[in-house]
């Protein structure tokens, strides 16, 4: 039988710090809405909210000072909104350097959770790169670094496992997308101690929930879904029809919260990494991050009425 | 790349076509009033094809090298390459084509350009008039603002297009090596549109195919008595 709950001095003053210390670190404007749902990253207990942000394409906008400002805005209504976990790479062009931008513009927001790739051929040239991506981003290190698509794992992998035993990054990783070596990035889950995979899931593309999500879930490895929207295209395809009834139990009011509940909702996903360049599409992809989450029963109805259309 | 089979165009595209226009309408005001030097550049080239003077090929070579080398500069590197790191890779073809029209036609003087009224000639003066007259109104036709015209001299495509139409006018025949790096413009440019979703993309491709065409179909090819 549990023991009755009981409320210690420590506890109360324990409790008020921080609760205090959250008013502090949390724009006010992220309590009004409510604070995203949060998931621990299994290595370390360490919290992160299920709704990140991606940069592939949207932040790649070079030197345009308007456009620079938008992705600033939208990086500003994330934060606003409870987010932390912004992913980037070398490979996505202008995207870093317009992180580093709009992390100046918002005066280093001590929420960011920053992620990013190391995508060269050359396992040599692996730490010059994570050093020009560092200085783009403006961030004394990163939080997570991760072997993008798996290009020369073998030699990016324990170069950034010796980081992160110097302290030099927090956590490692790996990614892939859209199905692709799926055989060997379980290899690497099952073998080598990383805390993040990457991988694309979303309410079509579940490929993942047969092996690696399990897996990764014995293994205690984050994941982070990523093309949760396909790129535009999975919203395109369904915003054509109405929102089902069971949205309102859910707490979705568009297909887009629809889809990042499906997604965050599976329990071997630690974040979902939508991109966009709509200050209201940020906004709306945070607010799926709070109200009720699809149980199992709901996600099966959900997979099946969104495969139908 | 492992399984590249796998990979679609979209996958390769970095950028959203409004920043790839934009691009192109910051790349204008930066440039202005350089749109009334190479619309000038245009009326030289198109007065020596049309009445021939001592030096044309050497003059007509001479403003197609500049201009390879100036967009190269101006538009591919120090513009495109921000957002499509690719771009880089194509800046020593361009700096190469630039070359090959010094080293050919300016230094050589081995390069005459004929109006001609075979297949060949007439596709090439089409291409002439679709580079110099048709691509700075492809904007507003595809519903976009007149500042993100493209414009012979200044962005890619046409000084790429009316490259090809005049290399479909040369004396003696098809020159390959002039040939090969417009065609792979227009195959990595005409790439890059499909993918954003732009019907402009039709139009390298079109061109690319017939330029083909015309260069290894004996029939079209340049002969002695097809001059006009």
């Amino acid at each position: 039988m549990p023991s009755e709950p009981t409320l210690s001095r420590r506890t109360v003053v324990g409790t008020l710090a921080a609760s205090a210390a959250a008013v502090w670190l949390r724009p006010l404007s992220a309590l009004a809405q409510g604070s995203p749902i949060t998931k621990p990253i299994p290595s370390t207990g360490e919290r992160l909210p299920i709704v990140g942000l991606g940069s592939w394409i949207t932040f790649n906008v070079g030197e345009d000072a308007d456009l620079r400002d938008e992705c600033a805005a939208v990086m500003s209504a994330f934060f606003a909104a409870g987010g932390q976990m912004i992913d980037s790479s070398p490979m996505y062009g202008s995207s870093q350097a317009v992180i580093g931008y709009g992390l100046n513009k918002l005066r280093r927001p001590g929420a960011l959770f920053s992620a990013d790739k190391v995508w060269i051929s050359s396992g040599d040239r692996g730490p010059g790169q994570i050093e020009e991506s560092r200085r783009f981003w403006g961030v004394r290190r990163f939080d997570l670094l991760q072997v993008h698509n798996l290009l020369a794992w073998e030699e990016h992998l324990p170069a950034l496992l010796a980081m992160k035993a110097e302290e030099r990054v927090r956590y490692v990783g790996i990614t892939t997308s859209e199905g692709r070596r799926h055989e060997e990035i379980e290899k690497i889950m099952a073998s080598r101690p990383i805390d993040f995979v990457q991988v694309t899931y979303n309410i079509l593309d579940r490929e993942v929930e047969e092996r690696i999500l399990p897996l990764a879930r014995d293994r205690g490895i984050a994941v982070i879904a990523n093309r949760p929207f396909r790129e535009g295209a999975l919203i395109r395809s369904v915003e054509r029809h109405p929102l089902p009834s069971w949205a309102r139990e859910i707490g979705a009011g568009s297909w887009a919260q629809v889809i990042l509940k499906f997604i965050a909702s599976h329990p071997a996903v630690t974040c979902a990494i939508p991109a966009t360049t709509k200050v209201a599409h940020v906004k709306e992809n945070l607010a799926a991050a709070t109200g009720p989450l699809p149980d199992a029963a709901m996600r099966r109805r959900m997979a099946a009425d969104v495969a139908a259309l | 790349m492992p399984e590249w089979w796998t990979y679609g165009l979209s996958d390769f595209l970095l950028f959203s076509p409004r920043t790839y226009y934009r691009l192109l309408e910051h790349h204008n005001r930066a440039m202005w009033p350089a749109q009334l030097l190479v619309a000038g550049l245009a009326l030289v080239i198109l007065g020596l094809l049309r009445r021939p003077t001592t030096g044309q090929g050497r003059i007509i070579s001479g403003i197609l090298a500049l201009l390879w080398i100036w967009v190269s500069w101006a538009f591919v590197w120090k513009r495109y390459a921000t957002i499509n790191w690719a771009a880089s890779y194509l800046v020593p073809l361009f700096v190469l084509e630039a070359l090959l029209f010094f080293w050919i036609g300016v230094a050589g003087g081995r390069l005459i350009f004929h109006l001609r009224r075979n297949a060949a000639g007439m596709l090439g003066i089409a291409l002439l008039v679709l580079a110099l007259a048709f691509y700075p109104v492809l904007a507003p036709l595809s519903g976009r603002p007149w500042e993100q015209a493209e414009i012979f001299g200044l962005a890619p495509d046409p000084t790429v297009i009316a490259s090809l139409g005049l290399l479909l006018l040369l004396e003696g025949g098809v020159r390959w090596p002039l040939l090969a790096v417009p065609l792979l413009w227009c195959l990595a440019s005409g790439a890059t549109l499909w993918a954003m979703g732009s019907r402009e993309a039709l139009i390298l491709f079109a061109a690319a195919f017939f330029v083909i065409l015309a260069a290894t179909r004996p029939t079209l090819r340049w002969r002695k008595h097809e001059y006009s």
